[in-house]
This record gives C-alpha cells, structure tokens and sequence, in this order.
C-alpha cells in the first residue's frame, strides 16, 4: 500500500472562485488539492463542484484541522467525518500537519508548534496509527512553518519526522516554502536541513507565499501567509529538493488574496518546467 | 375540537395555487451560476467561513468595542418612528 | 510538552498574555513577538471566518467595529469543532446584547438572517415537492397532510425590516434612506444550489411555520388566519419555493 498515488506532477490548491474558468477548457493540471474542513458540510455548491473536478482530475484531501500534535485524545467524530469525506472522494493522497489546532475541545483554527521530545513523538505516533486505521489509508504528514521553539524540544524536527515515519509508515509532505520560513526564523541554512530531510519518504511537495516581518530584536521573522508568489530561494530550494529526489507531486498554495486563475496558472507552470528539467536531468 | 378549514376552501386554494405556479417560474440557472460565477455585490457562492493552513501577514490590532461606535452603512429613516433612528454612514465601496 | 504547556500556549493566545514559560529563540530573543505571529493568526482567521459568515452585518456597522465584536465573540463563544463552516451560530445572539451595538437594533435580524442563508448553502441536497402529486390528492384528505420541510429552510420574521437593510447591504438593492419602518418576514431555502431568500406576508410565515413544525395543512391554514390571510397565494409560494420535500397523511 502506497501513502499516494498523486501524479508527478504540479497540482493547484481549489479555490470556488476558479471553478468557472477550470471547467471552461482542460487544465494543465496534474491534481487539485482541497481543505477537507470546507467539504464537511451535508451537499450544496462545496460537494457539487469538488464532484465535478474528481470526474476530471485527481485529488488530494489536505486536513487542517485533525490536531494530530495534540497531547489530548484525537477527536473521533471529526476522525469519522474525514473517513466518510475520503470513502466519498477516494482521493489519491490525504495529508495532515506536524501541529495542534484543538485544546480542551476549543478550535483555534492555526496549527501550533509542538516540542520536539520522546513524549511527543509517541503521542503523534500514536494518533498517526489511529488515523490510518481508521482510514484505512497511510497519510502524509507535513512538516510545520514554525515562529519560536521550545526549551524542552531534544530532537531536531528532520529526525522527528523520520521516525516518524519509520514507525508509522506514514509518507511526508515536503512543504519547501515552510522549510525555508522556519529555517530563516531560526537561523539554520535550508540546504543543510533539506540534506537532513528523510526525502526517500515525501510523496508530495506544497510550494507557497511568505511575508516577512521581525523580532523582538529585529531579526527577520518570516510569516508562512500563502498571499505572494512563490520567492525565489523558495525555487532555488525546490530544485535541490528535486536535484534529490526527481519529480514529485507538487502543489502551489495560494489561500489569502487569492489571484485570477491565469496568476495561479503560470505559477504551477512555472513549478512544472522545473518538474520537467527534474525529470530529463533522471533520463539523462 | 380540532381547528382546521373547510375542504371546500382548501381544495379552492390549491386549486389556484396550482394554476399561478403553472406560469414558469425564472428560467433555472441556479446551475451555472454557482459553478462558480460570483454574482455581483453578493456572491452566493461563496462558502462561507473556512478553514486555513496559512498564517497572515495582516496584523489585527484588536479594539476595545466599547470605544467604538458603529460606522458603516447604518440605515436611517425619513419619518423616524422611534425604532433606533441612525444616521446615513459612508456610501458603500 | 505536557498537556499543562499546551493549555498555558493555547490560554494566553486569546488573551494577549505574555507568552507562557518553556518558548525560546535562537537569538535569545523574548519570544513575545515570534508568539504574536501564533495569537494574530487565532484573531484574524476566526474574525475573518465571521465577516465571511456575516458580510452585511460587516457592512452595517463597519470593518473595524465588526472586528471589535467578533473579537469579543470569539472570547465568549470559541469554536468547538474544526468544521467552521458551522460556526457563528451563537453569533446573533451574542450582537443583541452586545451593548455598543445597541443603537443598531436591526443588526441581530439582519445576522440570523445570514446565518440562515450559510445554513441553507450547506446543508444536504433534496428534491422539492413536484407540485402535481398535490393535484391527486382526494380533497378531503387535503386537510390532514403533513408536509417534509427541505432541509434547508428557515423561516425569519423581524420587528424591523431586516430583509430590506441586507438587501442594501448586499448590493442586491441600492442603499437608501427607507419610508417605512414595518416588520418582514422572509423564507430562506436552497431548493437546488442557489439560496433564495423570499419575503412573505406575516400570517403566511405563520403558516408555512406552522407546517414546518409538523401541523396538518387544514390546522394551520385555519390557525393563521387572519382577515388577509390568502391560502392560494400562501400554498403557491409554498409550491413555487420549494420550502417542502414531500408529503404524507396525518
């Protein structure tokens, strides 16, 4: 059983507001990708138009919501609503976060950092192998852009991930923008964390927007914001991430001040003609 | 003793009531139009609150409501009649 | 990270504490502002969560004082469960106490109003009653049906006219001052993708209440009865709108 069965190739995250000009002629598209929070309600336009794109185009399920990091029980019901949201769509990849987002039952809709340590691990270990039993399914589980650390963390996060996935089984999404943010927000250099990265388990890469910010002493703080293009050391990275591991499913994120399609469209152009020389440099 | 009309009305009614809708109603493009074309000003096909995986760069500087009045499209009346009369706010964007 | 860390982090987001004990930075930074990224995120998402829900009510009273009150809303009534697409159902509610917004009496109304037509977008697809299984039916069984409601109706009525001011607030009428300040009542129903929202006489809201809640046609008919109730315009919106799925006999 593979964790996904996405395409090599460059996906868009869905947008309603787009559906319009996607259906108007076939997309250069290789999977679309949606928030399964937003495909939770009983029918409506959400269910009709995400059934229309599974007809043409494969399909990534991206929860934000599971709050697999947290040091409380899963929440089942919400376990069992992306059950029945998967049976529905059987999508090629379903993927979650390396963070929290519920605390005594109240949802605070951000994925929140988590420490790096032995109590930690297995507790994300342990709600891992609940999901994927319950799914029935492996899932993906991406790594976090994250603003501060914690005093108490003993693990770095590459190694964290991969054991991670060593125990569990589950595959990793790669999100190169996060990488690049959470590097600059603690100073390490991003190649050296990528040549610590697992890659022989990422099944998908996200590619997004930052914006930038500072300290409280005026070092740069990066905010993971998703309302930009891709920049360019974010590119610059992807390529060594490819130089790597050859072509993988890759996805541009774009989720606040969301662009007209053609803006969407040549920046998932632009992340395939790397695809692509990925895929050559392989051949040769 | 059950309150209800008389058969002879309600059958009457339905009757018309049958007979108005039998003119076609506007034509059906529910369809099309939420497939995703945004309606002008109102745009019926959006979902609605959503979740998010992204952070935000836009920094809410949170206010103390009670300092504040509100100010936007406020709806006045021409012949107040005591029901909360408002003044006129800024012309909508 | 104990479950105490995790309350102490998830605690001092909502109330712009410092940041709890345990945080660090690479350059020793305080990580108050590194901390700040995590609350802002908090704040801003579920606000904007809100504006999405409730834009008229947004525009009624303006950016930033809508900011403000789902600020302290967000405090009072935080999401219990990650589908925010359910959320703000206390909202309304919240806004008819909520004393700086005293003044606009019209803006709970307007709320509940919103959050009908997000309710009706999501809720689950059903087909409208075909009016011509009603021509069958013996008359004098007409008096005992009980009629399905679609799953997503609603039935609103205001003291003020609520219909009307998010109309304008919506950009389906043009602002303007009004004439008149008279009770509405609107029914809220997406009989196939599109929400409509359909103003009715008052006793015909009564009456398409009445059966919703499960009376029999003949029983609620007489019950909203006043001297201008009209049955066949009151049956031919029930018909047109497609606020019922079927039928049966009581």
């Amino acid at each position: 059983m593979i964790a996904s069965s996405l395409p090599s190739r460059v996906g868009i995250g869905f947008k309603p507001e787009h559906f319009a000009d996607i259906l108007a002629e076939p997309q250069p598209v290789g999977f679309f990708e949606v928030h399964a929070e937003n495909y939770m309600g009983d029918g409506g336009v959400p269910h009709a138009q995400l059934a229309r794109l599974r007809e043409d185009y494969a399909l990534s399920i991206h929860g934000v919501g599971l709050s697999i990091g947290s040091m409380q029980a899963l929440d089942r019901p919400h376990l069992s609503r992306l059950k029945t949201l998967c049976d529905r769509y059987q999508p090629e990849s379903f993927s979650e976060h390396l963070a929290w987002s519920t605390h005594d039952g109240v949802f605070l809709n951000d994925l929140l950092p988590l420490p790096y340590t032995r109590e930690t691990l297995d507790r994300v270990c342990d709600h891992i192998d609940t999901v994927q039993a319950v799914l029935g399914h492996r899932m993906l589980l991406e790594n976090p852009a994250t603003y501060l650390l914690f005093a108490e963390s003993t693990i770095e996060e590459t190694a964290f991930l991969a054991e991670i996935a060593r125990r569990t089984g589950c595959g990793l999404l790669l999100d190169v923008n996060n990488v690049f943010v959470a590097a600059t927000n603690h100073n390490i250099d991003p190649h050296d964390y990528i040549a610590r990265f697992p890659l022989e388990a990422v099944c998908e890469i996200h590619l997004g927007g930052h914006s930038e910010t500072v300290d409280d002493l005026g070092a740069p703080l990066l905010v993971d914001s998703h309302d930009t293009p891709v920049k360019d050391p974010v590119w610059a990275l992807y390529r060594t991430v490819l130089q790597n591991t050859g072509p993988i499913a890759s996805l541009i994120e774009w989720d606040n001040d969301v662009p007209a399609w053609p803006v969407l469209r040549e920046e998932a152009s632009a992340a395939q003609r790397l695809l692509d020389a990925a895929a050559r440099k392989r051949v040769a | 003793m059950k309150t209800t009309i008389a058969t002879l009305a309600l059958a009457g009614s339905l009757a018309s009531a049958l007979a108005a809708i039998a003119t076609p109603a506007a034509a059906d493009d529910a369809k099309e139009k939420c497939y995703g074309i945004a309606m002008k000003g109102q745009n019926d096909c959006a979902a609605g609150p959503g979740t998010t995986c992204a952070g935000t760069s836009k920094v809410d500087y949170q206010q103390n409501a009670f300092k504040l009045v509100p100010k936007g499209t406020c709806v006045s009346m021409k012949t107040p009649t005591g029901h909360g009369m408002l003044e006129q706010g800024p012309a909508p964007a | 990270m104990s479950q105490t860390m995790q309350s102490a982090f998830a605690a001092g987001l909502f109330d712009a504490h410092p940041p709890p004990p345990g945080l660090a930075a690479w350059n020793k930074a305080t990580p108050r502002r590194r901390y700040a990224v995590y609350s802002n995120n908090v704040e801003t998402s579920l606000t904007g969560a809100l504006a999405a829900r409730f834009p008229a009510a947004e525009r009624i009273v303006g950016a930033d004082f809508f900011r403000a009150m789902a600020g302290a809303f967000i405090r009072a009534c935080p999401p219990r469960s990650p589908v925010l697409l359910a959320y703000g159902d206390a909202f309304p509610d919240f806004a008819a106490r909520f004393e700086p917004a005293r003044d606009v009496v019209y803006l709970a109304d307007v709320m509940r109003l919103e959050f009908a037509r997000g309710q009706a977008y999501h809720a689950a697809d059903a087909l409208s009653l075909d009016p011509d299984k009603l021509a069958g039916i013996d008359p004098h069984r007409l008096g005992e049906l009980i009629f399905v409601p679609h799953p997503s109706l609603s039935i609103l009525s205001s003291l003020h006219p609520f219909h009307t001011i998010w109309a304008m607030n919506t950009g389906e009428r043009p602002l303007a001052d009004l004439e008149h300040w008279d009770g509405e009542h609107v029914l809220v129903v997406r009989p196939r993708l599109i929400v409509d929202v359909i103003p009715l006489p008052g006793d015909c809201a009564n009456f398409l209440r009445r059966l919703a809640a499960g009376s029999m046609l003949g029983e609620a008919a007489a019950l909203a009865g006043g001297e201008d109730f009209d049955l066949s315009h009151a049956l031919a919106i029930l018909l047109r709108s497609g606020a019922f799925t079927t039928f049966r006999e009581g």
